[in-house]
Order: C-alpha cells, then structure tokens, then sequence
C-alpha cells in the first residue's frame, strides 16, 4: 500500500478543462489522471497519453481462435477420426469456415474483455479510491500528484487560476484493493498522531 | 463561443429540452432509485406467471417425450423452430443497432442501444430453449460439443450446419453479453456514486468493476467498444446467415435456395426493429424517457423496417419466380400448390400481409412519427415473421416427395404453445428486471453526444447561422486573441 498525496481539481465544463490541461502542461506538472464521467475526445491527445494498442491483443486472441479451429478440425476430420461421408474429402476446408469464424470472433471478444480488464486493473470486488463522487456524474476531475517539483499550495492556486472551480487536497491509495464500497475503510493510520 | 463542431438545423437534435450531464444522469437513473411501480410489479408477476407456465410445459416434454407435441412425419419442426428462427432474428437488431450503426456513425444509435442489445442477449436465451429442448433427451444437449470423450473419442460432424448453429449461437450470445457488460460498466459507476442506500452502493460498486473514468480506462474502453463492434458486425450476419444454411443446405424444396442467407438476414433485422419499437415505446412512456427516445429515433427505425420489409418482400417474389423459372415440378408444387394455397394458404397470406404490404404504409412521414400506428405496426411485424418461419417449416414439410408419408393437418399442442407462451415469460421477465435495476440508456454515451447534438447546442449553431458575417468574423476574431489559437473541433 502506498499513500500519496494529491491535490484534486474539479472542472464543470469541457471548455475550461481544455485550456486548462494545456496550461498545466505547460508549467510541466504531471498529471496524476483525469477523471471524467464519459470519453471526452481528444482528452488523452491533450494530455499527452499514448495511443492504446488493445487492439492488437484482440488481432493476437483472434489469430489464436482461427488456428485452434483448423488445426482441430483437421486433426479430427484427417487423424483422429476419419468419417467416410458420401465420399467426400475428409478435410473438408469450405464446410469449415463457419466454425473457423465464429471461434476467431468468440476468442478476439473474449481475449481482448480480459485484456482490458487486466491492464485497467478492473474486476468485481476491487475498490478504489474515488477522488470525487461526481466524477462518474458531470465532473472533469484533474489529480495531480504532489512531489518535490509540485508542492501543494502552490498547486492548489495554480488549479484555480486556471479554472477549476472546487480545488482540495487529499492523502489516498494510489491502486487498488479488494473491499466492498458501502464501507468506509480506512486503510492507513496516519503514524504521527500524538 | 467558439465553432467545435458544425451541425445543421436540419438535423434534429438527439435529445431533447436543454439538458446539463447531472440531468442526464438523474434522469435515467432516478428510476431505479425508486420503488417500482404498480404497474412495474403488475407486468412482472404476469411475465413470471407465464414462465412458469412454460417451465411446466417443457417438463411436461422432458419427463413424457417430445410425444407431448404434436410434430410428426413429416413435419419434425413444427412449432418450436419456429419459435427458434423467431427468437433469433429478434435478437438480431440489438447487435445491429450498436455495432452496425456505430460503424456507420449514426448518432441516434446512443439513445436505444443499451435497451435493445438487453433484448438481443434475452432474445438469444429464448431462442436457445427451443433446439436444446427439441433434442428430445435434454439431458444429453452437451454431445453436440467437441470434448475428449470415452466414446473414441467421438466428435460431433464439423460439416453440419446444426453444428455450426451451435457454435454460432454461443458465440453470438457471448460477445454480445460482452459487449453490452462492457458498456455498463461506467454506467453502473455513476450508479455507484450516487447510491443512498448501503446495498445499493455494494451491488452496483460489485457490478462497476472499481470503475474510475480515468482517461486512460476511457480510450482502452472506446478502443474496445469500436473493436468489439467490427468484430460483431459480421457476426451479426453469419449468425442468420447459418441458421438459413440449417434449410438451404438440405434437399427439401422451397428451403434448397441461395437467396436464403440474405433474405434470413434482412427478416432478422426487420423483426428485430420491429420487437425494439415495442419495447421503447412502451419503456419511453412509462419510464419519462420522451427526451431522449424521441420521434426522430422512432422515425429512424421505422425507415429501416421500411427498408427490410420491402428486401424480404423483394425475397418472397424471388422465391416464386425461381421456383418457377427451375422447372423443377416439385419446386413447382410445393409454391404454387401447397404454399400460396392449399390447407395451409391462409398463413402465407397473413405473412404477406404482415410483412410486405403493411410496412410500405411507412413510407408516409407522417404514420413513420406516429407513435400509435408505430406500436400497431411493430407488432403486425412480428406476428409476420413469426408466420414467414411457420410457411418456410411447415409448408415445405407436410408434402414432401413421397405421397405416403405426407401428414395430416398439424396443429401444435397446448404443451407446446405452452413452451413459446414460457419464452416470452422468460423474456419479459429479464427485460422487467432490466428495466427496473439497469440504466435504459447509455448515460455516458449521451453525455458524450449531448453537447455536440442536443437541443441546447442545436439552440447556440442557430444562433450562429442568424449571425452576419461580419459580426461573425468579429467574434471568432476576439475568441483567437483570448485563446491563442482558433479551436477546431476537438476531435
């Protein structure tokens, strides 16, 4: 577990969180992330994200699906077990394709579901620290992280200079842990409470 | 203001009264915070009433045989794959409303998509009763799958399309049921966040997957969403496509055709739109939902109904033609002698009726934005393509070749009707608990397309357009002193 500190900014409107993602980039702070209740386009560019290549695993998933389909069919069909049917060729490629395509589709769905899950860390029974409840409603949440280069007061003008209209500091588990969301838990003591 | 996007007036806007994201939110999501209905509760014990009904029914065919129905020689599918064929073409504009339509970029997509993939994944579960069941000895439905067996190994016959209709079925109710889980996610989020009550919080925190709304998660999961879609847009097709192979590729007359695929494929669609058109209009009214299911998205799937409709139209004269055009006699006799006439006449007629003139009456934009007559019609369609399946299943069957074995009048048992009464049990059931306890409607995606085609942006581009230029130009001017650079869509 570790605990970090990180000043929260929250931004009701797409129009100032532009701006203001360009202007924290410019003063080179480092974005923790930037919560939003749906995909606003562009955002990742903005923020200097990479592209994502998910989609590659699911090409990976799908090339896996359409080799185990041939090749098991025509261990069956040639090896294992050949069926004399009507005379016809034992491997029987055309009569395949059915099957061959909707194993490439189920296992390129089913691949790349889990690998989405597996890289965004999501899974039921997971628990996170949510930085604002708004932030899944009408909220652009921008979290930076406090360091030696970011210190807190000064982030926290800084936040509200460029727009943000509800700026606050908050001590938080950076990942995940396995907890139910109608507890509160507290998953630290502060050390140094006298 | 600046220019992110242009829209034009012509287009309506996609949502309706000058909506902010919190009120998007409150108002898909304030229904399952409430206590349901009367008429919520009223609906759903009617709905569980008759699957238990239909539990009864295929107990009935389980413990005494498939004797309980009243398929014989010839005519081995009666009504259950009837029942099938129907189910699944329903459960056909679900994936074609969000994958399809979400290729082609059709906006309108967002408002009923949540609602009809719902459909689709129940449609799919109705429809996968009725080939299990049919086997006869239920008990041994798991043969059809290729696994290390003591029998040999024995594997099933990768060559027949029953197989390939297993394999398609479960592919397609699977990817499916990942796609449309998978856009649930941030929705059950913002449920989540939002919840009272502990339980509340627990289940939908439980449902959400510890979902954030980090950006990061968002392009992964769009990158997903528009992976998932190409993947689902073929899939959509061949799953018809295979099912129509389970007649095309035999030798029985009036099923041996090419046109099959396609012409299955475009009544699995026009029955689909229609089935969606039932439920949202009854789920728009009940549940408030006006703003966002609106006319224009009425309208749009009446066009495509009126599209399908007219292509399975086209399909039936086809039919007829090449069945004369082949000189093939028996070809020849099961058309024009024992399908558009002879016992069973009446429901090729009803299915004409149903499928191919009524929907035509669409092509008037008045009746297309008329919410009643959209109801009416939706289920005319239905009772349409159920009947086209019963004329494809029976009237090729009850005289075959050979005049010995042809069969009396069939008529199914109360068993049996029994059953198909038990699917929309099972149906209605799941989609009342839908209804009450998911988000109807994509609230991320119409948050998404909100500012860029709701009213109150269609409100701010006619403003603009009233504008002179060089008040205009003026303006756009002042904006590039105070932003440094002119915004262009963000996109």
């Amino acid at each position: 577990m570790a605990l970090k500190k990180f000043v929260v900014g929250c931004f009701e409107d797409e129009k100032v969180l532009f701006p203001a993602v360009e202007k924290v980039r410019k003063a080179g702070y480092k974005f923790h992330d930037i919560y939003t209740p749906f995909p606003v386009h562009g955002l990742d560019k903005a923020m200097g994200l990479r592209d994502t290549s998910i989609h590659t695993a699911g090409f990976l998933f799908g090339m896996i699906g359409t080799t185990t389909a041939v090749t098991f069919m025509t261990w069956v069909f040639t090896k294992d077990w050949p069926v004399n049917i009507g005379g016809k060729p034992n491997f029987a490629l055309p009569a395949w394709i059915p099957i061959t395509f909707e194993l490439t589709v189920l296992c390129a769905a089913v691949g790349m579901v889990l690998t989405f899950c597996y890289i965004c860390q999501l899974a039921p029974f997971l628990k996170r620290h949510h930085f604002h409840p708004r932030a899944t409603d009408d909220l652009f949440v921008m979290v930076i992280e406090c360091s030696e280069k970011a210190n807190e007061e000064e982030l926290k003008s800084f936040l509200g200079s460029v727009g943000a209209q509800e700026v606050n500091t908050q001590v938080a588990e950076e990942g995940w842990w396995i907890g139910k969301y109608d507890e509160e838990q507290e998953l630290y003591k502060e050390p140094n409470i006298a | 203001m600046s220019v992110t996007k242009y829209e034009s007036q012509l287009r309506e806007p996609l949502v309706n009264g000058n909506k902010t994201y919190g009120q998007v939110t409150h108002d898909i999501v304030h229904t399952i915070e409430a206590k349901p209905t009367r008429l919520w509760y009223i609906g759903f014990y009617i709905s569980v009433a008759l699957l238990m009904f239909g539990a009864y029914s295929v107990y009935r065919e389980v413990v005494y045989g498939i004797g309980q129905w009243n398929v014989n020689r010839t005519i081995g599918w009666g009504w259950d794959i009837t029942n099938f064929v129907w189910w699944v073409g329903i459960g056909h504009a679900g994936t074609l409303i969000s994958a399809i339509l979400l290729l082609f970029r059709q906006g309108w997509r967002t408002g009923v998509n949540r609602a009809a993939e719902a459909m689709t994944i129940f449609a799919v579960m109705c429809a996968g009763q009725f080939p299990i069941f049919h086997m006869g000895r239920v008990w041994m439905a798991f043969f059809t799958l290729p696994y290390p067996n003591t029998r040999g190994p024995l594997w099933p016959n990768f060559n027949s399309p029953l197989l390939w209709d297993v394999f398609a079925i479960s592919t397609y109710f699977t990817v499916s049921l990942l796609f449309w889980y998978s856009g649930l996610l941030p929705d059950f989020a913002t449920i989540r966040d939002r919840a009272k009550t502990k339980l509340r919080k627990r289940l939908y925190g439980l449902a959400s997957f510890g979902w954030s709304g980090s950006t990061k998660h968002w392009q992964r999961h769009e990158s997903l969403s528009l992976v998932l879609a190409g993947l689902s847009t073929p899939l959509v097709l061949s799953v018809h496509t295979i099912v129509s192979f389970d007649f095309a590729t035999s030798v029985v007359p009036g099923w041996h055709t090419t046109i099959f695929p396609p012409y299955f494929v475009a009544g699995a669609i026009f029955s689909g739109f229609a089935m969606v058109q039932t439920l949202m209009l009854i789920l728009r009214k009940v549940m408030g939902l006006q703003d966002y299911i609106t006319l224009g998205h009425i309208e749009a799937m009446n066009k495509v109904i009126v599209l399908t409709g007219s292509i399975v139209g086209c399909a039936y004269l086809t039919e007829l033609f090449m069945a004369w055009y082949s000189q093939v006699p028996f070809e020849q006799d099961i058309f024009f002698k024992y399908r558009i006439a002879g016992p069973y006449g009446w429901s090729y007629w009803l299915m004409m009726t149903c499928n191919v003139i009524s929907p035509q009456l669409f092509w008037s934009r008045k009746l297309r934005r008329n919410v009643l007559f959209t109801f009416i019609m939706s289920i005319i369609v239905n009772i349409g393509m159920w009947f086209e399946r019963f004329v494809i299943i029976v009237s090729s069957l009850y005289r075959d070749y050979l005049p010995s074995s042809w069969s009396i009048y069939y008529r199914p048992t109360i068993w049996e009707i029994g059953f198909y009464v038990g699917t929309f049990g099972l149906f209605f059931t799941c989609f009342f608990l839908f209804a009450k306890y998911f988000p109807v409607i994509a609230i991320a995606e119409i948050k998404y397309v909100l500012k860029t085609n709701g009213e109150s942006f269609k409100n701010e581009m006619a403003e603009l357009e009233s504008k002179n230029v060089d008040e205009f130009v003026h303006e756009m001017h002042h904006d590039d002193h105070a932003e440094g650079t002119v915004k262009v869509a963000h996109h």
